[in-house]
């Protein structure tokens, strides 16, 4: 019989939903080679194309059964920048999980038998990080010294910056933020993403030359026609996926109600949770809702709850999502941990419209119940409304997660960059050129929002396009 | 982000409003009249926005009122101190043209907001009469900067201090009953920008207001300084900060801009700041 799934270890739910502590502490070397060691090692591996960036899995697990740590990082590191960060954000139940021969056969997403990928490539990342293993510099004579210019320090543009600095390009990055790592820093919660983890990656970079520009924001500060003129050769834009998205219901601007932009730039960003010792106030309600069923409506909600718990308010907080929880996109083990942590959860409402008390506080929310319709163009079932099924929720803080738009700082004066009816920018998908001739996009600026590891994929796909494109200047 | 000079324009019992010369190259080069920066003071500082008011080859100027903890904080900062952060020029600029006879009202601090459009509105041919007004006659800024660069100079005192007792919307109300104006520009505390928006809307002229909503980005990716303008939401960090006055939410802004209220009067405290 099939051995049993390792388990990774983890902070207890009591133990860790009263601060900002990682959760995961992941595999130690024993169960990484246990896990490692369930790998079928399939002829046909399906796991590999099922990795946005495809990753050679089946090598690494392997090498990991052979002992060969650090073999096993540096397969990884062929494809990937940043396994230590894939390893704890990518949605693997939705990727190489879901393709792995062990998910059964028409699952939405990966079975729990599936080899646990995710945790084993922490665990290599990790490796790596800690024996400070270095990818080989191959600094190319040819284009080393010429500068590229990396707009946005968020997972693309780290990962750019990472690829052009090996081959010994000059690599500058501006971030419009007073700290660098975009969504990874001001989205993602430390107890899912350690800072420690994002800084070690970041230093690793100015360590190869890479240097960052905080507070500037090209578009504002200087425009990018400005930088080529300064002796920038090329240029990559990654931007982010940057406005969040309202409801568009009455009430959704009354005090307390946040994107979850906000909410989580507040906590994560500005340390809001450590107010007074940080300047940045943030409301703490007692009944709290977050809209949404994505990953950054999990956060939101598991942000919010341990808020309530470091300020001794009775842990109530409700994710409400308009379909049921198979169709949330977030990934399964999010939920899981929120669902342990004590966040509820109230499938099938409509949000129909906020109202508040006399100072214009948010006090209700009143809804509509769903039942699910047809398949939509996303695949999931379509919620619809049942007339008549109004009903209140009561809530003195409410969080918006519905997604997000582009940001057209830098767009609306580049009118030289074509961008598609969302704002968000066009690239030719196999060069990640865009529009203007030495500039090039990835990660969510192109095609919306996306994770982190497709990020990077058409962030390292990028940094080969403009190798080949700095070769012009030769 | 290093402070060149300070000036404190005014100290009443405390209550000051403090003029920073701060170097910024790359701002000065680009900062348009309308414009803002955001700042933090320390590394657990907020991020605040506040109006350009001048700039010079490679500094700007920033004025401000010592009202909660960062604008106290920032007070206490002295020449050759620098600055956590600072990034700009945000927002959009002020549409300067002719327009013809144009109206600026200020109050507050807000006078402050008012003067580097004041400067280029004159520049563009503009005849500006200019209604100032603050609490009491020591609160009142910048008067000899805007009469240089004003055709008429008026300037109201809710206590009658100084000049004329009263609301700076009495007089705007009173030009406008006497002679025809193509354009009234406001910038002060919300009060009074609604007042102007009133007022102007039974004369059905246009009124510009900048506005002071809360931010924490202020690039558009928090949402924090939402505000409704037409019925439709807009965020005045990128969408602003100028919006007409007659289309906001008035009362909307006033509630969101006291949500942290409780919370400022607290680390106030804490920080021995009363």
């Amino acid at each position: 019989m099939a051995k049993e799934p390792v388990k990774a270890g983890e902070l207890s739910a009591l133990k860790r939903s009263s601060n900002f502590s990682e959760v995961v502490s992941g595999y130690s070397q024993e169960d990484a080679l246990s896990e490692a060691s369930r790998c079928l090692q399939c002829k046909d591996p399906r796991c590999i194309s099922g990795c946005p960036v495809n990753i050679n899995i089946k090598k690494f697990i392997r090498q990991i059964t052979e002992n060969d740590f650090s073999g096993a990082y540096f397969t990884i590191r062929e494809k990937n920048d940043f396994p230590g960060i894939c390893g704890r954000v990518c949605p693997a139940e939705y990727q190489c999980r879901k393709a792995c021969v062990l998910t059964k056969k028409d699952s939405v997403f990966a079975s729990p038998q599936a080899i646990n990928i995710h945790f084993l490539e922490r665990f290599v990342g990790d490796f790596g990080m800690n024996n400070k293993l270095e990818v080989v510099r191959t600094p190319d004579k040819k284009i080393s010294g010429l500068k590229v210019a990396v707009i946005g320090s968020g997972p693309a543009g780290l990962c750019c910056a990472g690829e052009l600095a090996r081959l010994g390009v000059k690599v500058i990055i501006f971030e419009s933020l007073h700290h660098s790592g975009g969504v990874l820093r001001y989205g993602i919660p430390p107890f899912r993403m350690p800072r420690d983890i994002l800084d070690f990656e970041i230093d690793y970079l100015k360590n190869l030359g890479v240097e960052i520009i905080p507070n500037f924001i090209v578009g504002r500060t200087k425009e990018l026609r400005e930088l080529f003129k300064e002796g920038f050769s090329a240029a990559f834009l990654g931007l982010g996926a940057g406005v969040p998205s309202f409801l568009g219901i009455p009430g959704e601007n009354l005090c307390n109600v946040y994107s979850a932009n906000e909410f989580l730039t507040r906590i994560n960003l500005m340390s809001a949770y450590e107010f007074p010792k940080s300047h940045t106030p943030i409301s703490i309600g007692k009944q709290i809702l977050v809209i949404g069923g994505g990953n950054t409506a999990i956060d939101a909600a598991r942000c919010a709850l341990r808020l309530q718990k470091m300020n001794n308010i009775e842990p109530d907080t409700t994710i409400v999502y308009r379909r049921t929880e198979v169709e949330m996109p977030a990934r399964r083990l999010e939920i899981e941990h929120a669902k342990e942590e004590g966040v509820k959860f109230k499938m099938l409402v409509k949000p129909e419209e906020f109202k508040g008390d006399d100072r214009g506080f948010v006090k209700t929310l009143k809804s509509l119940e769903c039942k699910l319709g047809e398949p939509d163009s996303s695949g999931r079932r379509r919620p619809v409304a049942i007339e008549g099924s109004d009903f209140k929720l009561d809530c003195d803080l409410a969080i918006i997660s519905i997604g997000l738009q582009a940001n057209q700082i830098l767009t609306s004066v580049t009118p030289e960059i074509k961008i598609d009816k969302y704002g968000d920018i066009i690239v030719d998908t196999q060069t990640m050129k865009t529009s203007l001739k030495g500039v090039f996009a990835g990660g969510d600026i192109v095609g919306g929002e996306g994770t982190v590891i497709e990020a990077m994929g058409m962030a390292k796909k990028a940094a080969l396009s403009i190798k080949d494109y700095l070769y012009s200047f030769c | 982000m290093k402070i060149l000079q300070k000036q404190v324009l005014c100290d009443l019992q405390g209550k000051r409003i403090i003029s920073l010369k701060v170097l910024a190259p790359q701002i000065a080069l680009k900062a348009k009249p309308g414009q803002f920066i955001t700042l933090m003071v320390s590394k657990e500082g907020e991020r605040i926005p506040l109006t350009i008011v001048k700039k010079d080859k490679d500094s700007i100027t920033l004025i401000f009122q010592e009202a909660g903890l960062t604008t106290k904080l920032l007070g206490r900062l002295g020449v050759g101190d620098s600055l956590y952060a600072l990034v700009g020029p945000l927002g959009h600029a002020t549409e300067i043209k002719l327009y013809g006879k144009v109206i600026l009202v200020g109050g507050g601090v807000g006078i402050a907001e008012i003067y580097p459009v004041a400067w280029a509105l004159k520049e563009a041919g503009n005849h500006l009469v200019t209604i100032l007004g603050a609490k009491t006659k020591d609160l009142l800024i910048l008067e000899n900067e805007l009469k240089s660069v004003s055709s008429e100079l008026y300037i109201a005192t809710d206590d009658g201090s100084y000049q004329r007792k009263g609301f700076t919307t009495d007089i705007l109300k009173e030009f406008l009953a006497k002679d025809k104006y193509d354009l009234v520009y406001s910038v002060g505390p919300i009060p009074m920008m609604q007042r102007v928006a009133e007022v102007t809307k039974d004369f059905n002229i246009k009124a510009i207001v900048s506005l002071n909503a809360l931010m924490v980005d202020a690039t558009g990716m928090c949402g924090c300084c939402r505000v409704t303008v037409g019925g439709k939401t807009k965020f005045s960090c990128i969408d602003g900060p100028e919006f007409e006055a007659q289309a906001i939410d008035w009362d909307e802004l006033a509630k969101r801009n006291c949500v942290y209220q409780d919370k400022e009067k607290h680390i106030c405290n804490l920080n021995k700041f009363s």
